[in-house]
Parts: C-alpha cells; sequence; structure tokens
C-alpha cells in the first residue's frame, strides 16, 4: 500500500525478558508523512516507536527479532547506532531540556557529531528554533536557560533539539500528553509543518489528534497491529471489529 | 494529655541540643577567644611561642593534596558503578559491601593501617605522604558514595534526550550527567574536608606531630587538630590549644558557608543544576 517507504519492519518480535511485547510486526512507513500510532496503554506502540531509533538498547533484558530499515538499511546490522540516532531524532513524552541555555540546548546535538564554528552554530540554532515556532520568543534569551521557559515552549525547544541534527524522521511519544490545548494546538500545527521536510510518527493517545495530524495510523492492540490504512479510512470504515471499537471508545 | 507529653518532649529535645552546641561553642570562644595573640600567627613554632601556623598550613596541604588523589578516583568510580556497572554484578556487589563497611571503620584503624603500611612497608616514614595516602583512602568511600548518590538523583530524562540525539555513552556523561550532580559532589566534597580537618588519629601515627611547615613531602608534619592533641596532651599549653580550637571551628564554618555559597550560585530558580 506504501509505495517507497523510509522505513520498513519485517517480522519484528521483541521481547522483555519473557514477555513478548510486540508480535510480528509488519510496517511501512511513508516517506514525508505523518504517520499516527494509537491504541490502548501498553499495547506496544511506544515501544515499537523506541525499537526504530534503538532507544530500547538501553532497557535490560530487551531483546529484538527481525528487522527495520532505514533507507533499506537495516538499522540492527552495521549501522552506528549515534549514526542511526542523528537520522532519526526523538521528542519525548514529556520535553526534557537539558538544564543549559537554549542556545546550548539545540547546538549540543551538532556539536555531538562535530560542528564546532560558531557561525555554524549560529545559523542551525537560529534555522532550528524558527523551524519550531520558537524564535520570536526566544531570540532575545538564546543565553539563559532553558527551564525558564513554559511547559509548551520546552517542548518545542525539543523539538528544534531534534531538529538540530537534521534527521529524515522524526520520533514524537505522545509529544502533547503533558500540555494544554493551546500548547497542543502549537504543536499539532507545528508537526504538519514540518511534514514537508520530515518524516514524522508520532504515538498519541488523542484520536482526535490522529485524525487533525497523521496521513496513515496503525491501531496496536496486545502488541500486535491489527489494522494499518490510510487515517481517514481507518476513522471512517475501519476494517476490523476491534478497531471499531477503540475508535468508538468502547475499550482502551 | 498523650500528645501534649510528646510535644514537650520534642520541644525539650530541641532545646536541649541547641544548648549544648551553644555551651559548647560559648565554652570554647570564651577560653580561647583571649588567648589569640599575634604570636600565635609566627611563621615559626618554637618551645617558648607554640605558634599555630606551621599547623595550618600543614590542615591545607593535607586538604589540597588528599583531595587531589581522592576526588578523581572516587567520582571516576562513582560513574563506574552508576553508569557503566549492570545490576546484580558481582563485581559490583563487592564494590558495594566494601566502600559501606570503609565508611563505617573509626579512623583509628586508618591510622593504623597507615602506620603499618605507608609508613613501615612502604618505607614512607611519618611523612606528609604517609598522612595524604592514609587520608585519601579514608575520605575515597565518602567522595565515591555521594557522588554516586548525585549521579542516581539526576534524571533519566536527561540521559534519553543526550541517547536521543546520538550522544555516546561519554559525551552523555561528562556533558549531562555529570554537570547536573556538581552540587551534590561538592557537599560530598565539602564533608570530605570536614573529615580532614577535624582528623587527629590517622594523622599521628602517620604524618607525625613535628609543628613546622615540611619542606618536601618526605617530611613529618603536624595538622591543626594534630597540634591541638599535642598541646592538650602535653598540658603545658592549655591556652594556646583552646585558641587552636577556635581556629579550627571558625576554619570549619567558612568552609561550611564558602560550600553553601558556591552550591546556591550553582542552582537557579528551579531547584536544577545549571551548566553556563
Amino acid at each position: 500500500m506504501i509505495e517507497n517507504p523510509i522505513i520498513t519492519i519485517k517480522d519484528l518480535d521483541l521481547y522483555y525478558n519473557d514477555f513478548k511485547a510486540l508480535k510480528n510486526i509488519n510496517l511501512d512507513i511513508a516517506k514525508n508523512k505523518i504517520t499516527a500510532f494509537i491504541g490502548p496503554s501498553g499495547c506496544g506502540k511506544s515501544t515499537l516507536l523506541k525499537s526504530i531509533n534503538r532507544m530500547n538498547d538501553l532497557v535490560d533484558g530487551c531483546k529484538i527479532e527481525g528487522e527495520i530499515a532505514l533507507e533499506n538499511e537495516n538499522i540492527f546490522g552495521k549501522m552506528d547506532v549515534n549514526i542511526l540516532r542523528k537520522r532519526v531524532g526523538m521528542v519525548f513524552q514529556k520535553a526534557n531540556p537539558f538544564p543549559m541555555s537554549i542556545y546550548d540546548n539545540i547546538a549540543y546535538g551538532p556539536r555531538t557529531h562535530g560542528i564546532k564554528k560558531k557561525a555554524a552554530l549560529d545559523e542551525i540554532v537560529e534555522d532550528c528554533l524558527r523551524r519550531a515556532a520558537l524564535w520570536e520568543d526566544s531570540k532575545d534569551r538564546l543565553k539563559r536557560s532553558a527551564l525558564g521557559l513554559s511547559g509548551g515552549q520546552q517542548q518545542r525547544l525539543c523539538i528544534a533539539r531534534a531538529l538540530a541534527t537534521k534527521p529524515e524522521v522524526l520520533l514524537m511519544d505522545e509529544p502533547t500528553s503533558a500540555l494544554d490545548p493551546i500548547s497542543t494546538g502549537r504543536i499539532e500545527e507545528l508537526v504538519r509543518e514540518l511534514k514537508k521536510d520530515y518524516t514524522i510518527i508520532i504515538v498519541t493517545h488523542n484520536m482526535q489528534q490522529a485524525v487533525r495530524i497523521s496521513d496513515n495510523t496503525a491501531f496496536f492492540l496486545l502488541g500486535e497491529v491489527v489494522e494499518y490504512n490510510d487515517t481517514q479510512k481507518i476513522f471512517s470504515i475501519p476494517a476490523d471489529k476491534r478497531t471499531e471499537d477503540y475508535i468508538t471508545g468502547r475499550f482502551g | 494529655m498523650k500528645s501534649k507529653i510528646l510535644k514537650i518532649l520534642i520541644y525539650l529535645s530541641a532545646v536541649i541540643t541547641l544548648l549544648i552546641l551553644f555551651f559548647l561553642i560559648a565554652y570554647i570562644l570564651i577560653k580561647g577567644v583571649p588567648n589569640l595573640k599575634p604570636d600565635l600567627f609566627a611563621r615559626h613554632y618554637t618551645s617558648d611561642n607554640v605558634s599555630l601556623m606551621p599547623a595550618f598550613i600543614n590542615t591545607l596541604i593535607m586538604v589540597g593534596l588528599s583531595l587531589l588523589i581522592a576526588v578523581p578516583v572516587g567520582i571516576f568510580s562513582a560513574i563506574y558503578m552508576v553508569e557503566y556497572a549492570k545490576g546484580g554484578n558481582r563485581f559490583v556487589s563487592i564494590i558495594k559491601l566494601a566502600t559501606e563497611t570503609l565508611t563505617g571503620i573509626p579512623s583509628i584503624i586508618y591510622g593504623l593501617f597507615g602506620m603499618l603500611f605507608f609508613v613501615t612497608t612502604c618505607g614512607f616514614g611519618f611523612s606528609i605522604r604517609a598522612g595524604v595516602a592514609t587520608l585519601s583512602i579514608m575520605i575515597l568511600p565518602l567522595i565515591m558514595k555521594t557522588t554516586e548518590e548525585a549521579l542516581k538523583a539526576v534524571s533519566d530524562t536527561y540521559r534519553e534526550g543526550s541517547f536521543g540525539l546520538g550522544a555516546g555513552k561519554l559525551r552523555t556523561v561528562f556533558r549531562i550527567v555529570l554537570p547536573s550532580a556538581i552540587p551534590g559532589i561538592l557537599a560530598g566534597v565539602i564533608l570530605a574536608i570536614g573529615r580532614i580537618v577535624g582528623e587527629s588519629a590517622a594523622l599521628i601515627y602517620t604524618a607525625g606531630t613535628v609543628a613546622q611547615v615540611p619542606k618536601r613531602l618526605t617530611d613529618s608534619g603536624r595538622t591543626l587538630a594534630v597540634h591541638m592533641y599535642t598541646l592538650a596532651s602535653e598540658g603545658l599549653h592549655m591556652e594556646e590549644a583552646y585558641a587552636t580550637a577556635v581556629i579550627l571551628i571558625v576554619f570549619v564554618l567558612g568552609i561550611n558557608t564558602l560550600s553553601s555559597f558556591i552550591v546556591k550560585k550553582l542552582i537557579n530558580v528551579d531547584g536544577k543544576a545549571r551548566l553556563q
């Protein structure tokens, strides 16, 4: 169904010790589209998201079988995990700016990957803050602590920080779940804007959000992908009874 | 009725604690301050004028050199324990047991060990270097333990954020985790300074009691606490011993004030460490 996918997930099983958290996942992610992962808590959607940039490596007892390919290259193969994470950025559920200045937060990624020149860094910082719609709010306080920003601004800073390594894919793990409706609206607007240049995968508990912003939606239940389709189709004529039950609010 | 008695007991305990502390400090100040004469700060100690200046300088030397050895080793081993070692590892549980035991050992045992090992076996003699070696071992578990706690207190979301940007372990630890832990580490260092300044038992048998500023590390030298101990045990210079006690108290008070000032500077309004 998806042509030219940027990410292909093939026969993926994931275990936390003896618990099988993901079962036989097969999923293609479309380039420059927004893909939403929805499903009840504990269904494995965040787990799959964190497998795509190998953040699950940090979890003790996590074992993965199967394959995830980024532009046809297996990420569990020869690819350097730090390069993978540079190409596949991540925004977390809770905004987690580092306890340093706004400027240094954004510059952290590029500096990690070897950019040292001040002029180049200045340019990246401004560009990323503009893309994250934070430039106007922060241009006069770049050297001030990022912790002084509001919750919504902090999350936009985290998005800007993720953009600074020039990723191809952006993973977002419930990025608005801790935010008020106004901040949520601004982030959603921003995500739609970013679609032009990036492929975005977003995990969300909020089905209206999935409808509002995503192109494709995957519905997860008990570690399996029950249904994966065009967002409009999934929410208007779901093919599976379980999907219908979930989106009409009968469980979850 | 019962709660009333309890309340009285609580207040009483607080008052007693305060009174003891007040009495102790007041007693030393009253006995010591009148004896603070300019002669006590003369450059050289003689049997006529038991100057505390050499001991004061020796204390600074001891503190400086011991920290120079124990702080890096302590911080690095704490980093290993928190960031690198996997839980349940046999080696790790042995280190844990060792540090916990070492923190609780009375300092006279460190002194005895220092005398047998550094002074005799290693042939250091009664010297600054034997004293520094002993003190470094003594404060190492303290620094390690406090650094461990400080590192554990750093939120995992910082680590995730850093790894998520493609930073490796080393960069994450040194750029993100360690700077956030600095106030906690500093608190451990201050405790360590306090222990060194107040130490006598571990030093009498290792650094000796010569009351001069050493020319080299192989010379013997007494710290302020040892100076006070010897003056008091000789019984000839009780006034000077009290005066030394005053200087010791002021010294420790000064370190505590200075360090809480530094910690406050490092922590911003959000109560989190700042790295600029």
